[in-house]
């Protein structure tokens, strides 16, 4: 870091002040102001209609919302966690889940025995669990590969490092389609938590509580390995100053190691969730490196607090965009993603918890 | 003066290169001129772009191809009539290319302002982003790319003979490289330049930093627009999926194959891309070790990881490591060894993106 970003950071509270009065923080304001009102009094014609007509499909939207949240997180958090200690980005990151994905069909398909139609009844806890496990650790290994042989020796060269995982995406979206074949598959939930339940007579699927459920587990493991445990002050030692922790006679390199499978795991978990949610598909890679870029540029690049920051703004406005679109304009929910993207970025260039690298 | 010399030398090759390229549809097949060379053409002009904002500006772009696409969507919108597909407004031909180029350059300046506080990685991450949501944009927005994509797209009767495309093409690259080269010395590209090396000290020089961003990704997205309107012409047709990841990672690779640190090298990796795409199906030992034509992904990520491993410079960059080792040998024999490929080495980091940590 030159001198100047280093006073820049010092200042940084007193810019933040500045940075209140600056137009884009207010156009910002008038427009949540704005989608609020929409949300909760005008947004009649549209799918889900005014939140104070129909408060029931208000609170499943919002469920919706921190559910899928959820499973942002996992995906995320891995991806920020890697760039946050090594300074990589890890464009690997969706094939990993999707690799994830379909290695936990297989392996609960030959668990239960059949390889279509399987009934949730059918679908024992194990059968679920030991699938997530394989899926999540084959990611991990593999990831763990990935770094050995292609990222650890041009450390420091981000822009080598990424076109190398770009490649490997590339290759590796092949390989799956000529693995796992074209269509789509799909994992199935334990019998013991498909159920439904009601929300204001609206019917709910517990298994996306579930979603949010492992989700919120997966954050505050992740929280008490970086604050409680002697490797995550090492990894938040590394994140501050890579340099300085080396000199302390640390081997870093064990260290990045570690972080590369344990967020290598995650990009499975999520996989694996991913798969149980909405199923796996080719294509899902690239859906789920956007989604897992999109959480982190809001978020902040390497920052914890950011991707779930980050997750739950996403997750919100996917949720809310087809409800609450005029019904003719479902199609356009899209743009609402970019509409936040622009806005947090015209505010904050480097997402919400971000810095310059 | 042997600067001027190898200047002079480079000019003289390059202006025989295109002599050849003027006489080629005398020289060469039909289907290699208006199959292999025009294609090799529109995609060098659009991984130009990329070679373009990555070498002057710092700013290694993914969205190009998503500005190759508009242009695409919006001549074959706006020239149509009749029919099922796209917004048939029925204009004039020319009509059509002036709204296509106009429509592209206003997205290419909105992208590029949002994108412009930010470099390196952030800025390839974010721009990624705009690629992908560009493609469910027009995925899912069938109004305006017509369900499947837009067909049957007649080129301006002025090119209407195969040949006078490639002529086209050939004519927009050496205007496009010329002028690519020009604006490197003028005021504008100097700042350019200026605020890729350091934009801190350009800000206190009194420079618009983001500004110079802006215009140059501006400027990008007009060309990449032209090529995208040979694209269409020579296709006849554009759909979603040509905009999708997939085609956005192989627009990058075949800048990255050339050498992205050099504009010569996006035609060169344009040509090398379109060779192996065409020709690799009747090389005679690929189908015995299990490559064949619907593996083409795997060998073209194979190929960017061998590049990226061995010299992130590219093909041109190994040759011009070639020819220093060569001149050096010439030069100062005893020393050649010591002197080894460490000035490679500088500008790679440099060059690669402008990033540096």
């Amino acid at each position: 870091m030159t001198p100047a970003l280093i006073d820049a950071d010092r200042s940084s509270s007193r810019r933040r002040l500045t940075e209140l009065r600056r137009p884009p923080v207010w156009v910002a304001a008038v427009i949540a102001v704005a989608v609020a009102a929409w949300v909760l009094f005008l947004a009649d014609g549209t799918p889900a209609g005014a939140a104070v007509d129909d408060p029931g499909k208000f609170l499943v939207t919002v469920l919706d919302g921190v559910t899928f949240a959820g499973l942002l997180f996992v995906a995320a958090s891995g991806f920020t966690l890697i760039f946050g200690l090594m300074r990589t980005v890890n464009m690997a990151h969706g094939s990993l889940f999707l690799l994830a994905a379909y290695v936990a069909i297989r392996v609960q398909e030959a668990m239960v025995g059949r390889s279509r139609n399987i009934d949730p009844a059918d679908v024992g806890l194990l059968d679920w669990l030991v699938p997530l496990l394989a899926g999540a650790g084959v990611a991990a290994v593999l990831g763990l590969l990935i770094q050995q042989v292609f990222l650890q020796w041009n450390e420091g060269q981000e822009m080598r490092q990424t076109l190398l995982t770009l490649a490997i995406t590339v290759v590796l979206a092949d390989q799956m389609l000529r693995e796992f074949g074209g269509l789509a598959q799909r994992m199935v939930w334990p019998g013991a938590v498909t159920h439904f339940f009601s929300v204001m007579g609206e019917r709910y699927a517990v298994t996306r509580l579930v979603m949010l459920g492992i989700a919120v587990l997966v954050g505050v493991l992740l929280w008490l390995w970086l604050t409680r445990t002697s490797v995550g002050i090492v990894i938040r030692a590394g994140v501050d100053d890579r340099q300085m922790v080396r000199g302390l006679g640390i081997n870093i390199r064990r260290v990045f190691a570690l972080t590369f499978l344990v967020g290598s795991f995650l990009a499975g978990v999520g996989g694996v969730l991913g798969a149980s949610f909405a199923g796996a598909a080719p294509g899902t890679d690239g859906s789920w490196l956007l989604n897992a870029l999109v959480v982190v540029i809001i978020g902040g690049l390497g920052s914890l607090k950011g991707a779930a920051a980050g997750s739950l703004l996403y997750g919100t406005v996917v949720a809310f965009s087809p409800a609450y679109l005029p019904s003719q304009y479902s199609y356009y929910a899209i743009i609402m993603t970019f509409g936040l993207l622009a806005l947090v970025l015209a505010i904050r260039p480097y997402g919400l918890f971000g810095r310059p690298a | 003066m042997n600067l001027r010399e190898r200047l002079t030398g480079e000019t003289l090759a390059l202006a025989g290169l295109v002599l050849i390229l003027v006489l080629l549809p005398s020289l060469a097949t039909a289907f290699f001129v208006n199959f292999v060379m025009t294609q090799t053409l529109i995609l060098g002009l659009a991984a130009a772009t990329i070679v373009f904002l990555a070498k002057y500006g710092g700013m290694t772009s993914l969205a190009q191809l998503l500005m190759f696409g508009i242009a695409g969507f919006m001549f074959g919108n706006a020239a149509l009539d009749g029919g099922a597909r796209g917004l048939n407004l029925g204009w004039h031909p020319w009509a059509a290319v002036g709204f296509a180029i106009l429509v592209t350059t206003l997205a290419a300046f909105l992208l590029g302002a949002i994108a412009s506080r930010t470099t390196g990685i952030y800025f390839l991450m974010l721009t990624l982003v705009y690629g992908v949501i560009g493609y469910f944009v027009f995925a899912q927005i069938v109004e305006i790319s017509g369900p499947g994509g837009i067909t049957s797209i007649q080129r301006p009767d002025l090119l209407g003979p195969p040949v006078r495309l490639y002529y086209a093409g050939l004519l927009l690259s050496v205007v496009v490289y010329a002028g690519f080269r020009t604006i490197r010395r003028t005021a504008f590209g100097l700042a350019l330049q200026g605020v890729r090396d350091d934009p801190i000290r350009m800000a206190s020089l009194g420079f618009n930093v983001p500004l110079h961003r802006t215009l140059a990704f501006t400027l990008a997205g007009f060309v990449a627009g032209l090529a995208g309107l040979l694209n269409v012409w020579w296709n006849g047709q554009i759909d979603p999926a040509s905009i999708s990841i997939g085609p956005t990672l192989i627009l990058l690779i075949i800048a990255v194959i050339g050498g992205i640190s050099s504009l010569e090298g996006a035609w060169l990796g344009a040509f090398v891309y379109v060779l192996v795409f065409t020709y690799l199906r009747d090389l005679p030992f690929v189908d015995r070790i299990g490559i064949t034509e619907a593996r083409f992904n795997t060998v073209i990520g194979v190929i960017v990881l061998a590049i990226m491993v061995l010299s992130p410079e590219g093909l041109t960059g190994i040759v011009q490591r070639l020819r220093g080792r060569l001149r050096r040998r010439a030069a100062t024999e005893p020393t050649a060894s010591t002197g080894g490929s460490l000035p490679v080495h500088t500008t790679t980091q440099k060059e690669l993106g402008g990033t540096r940590s």
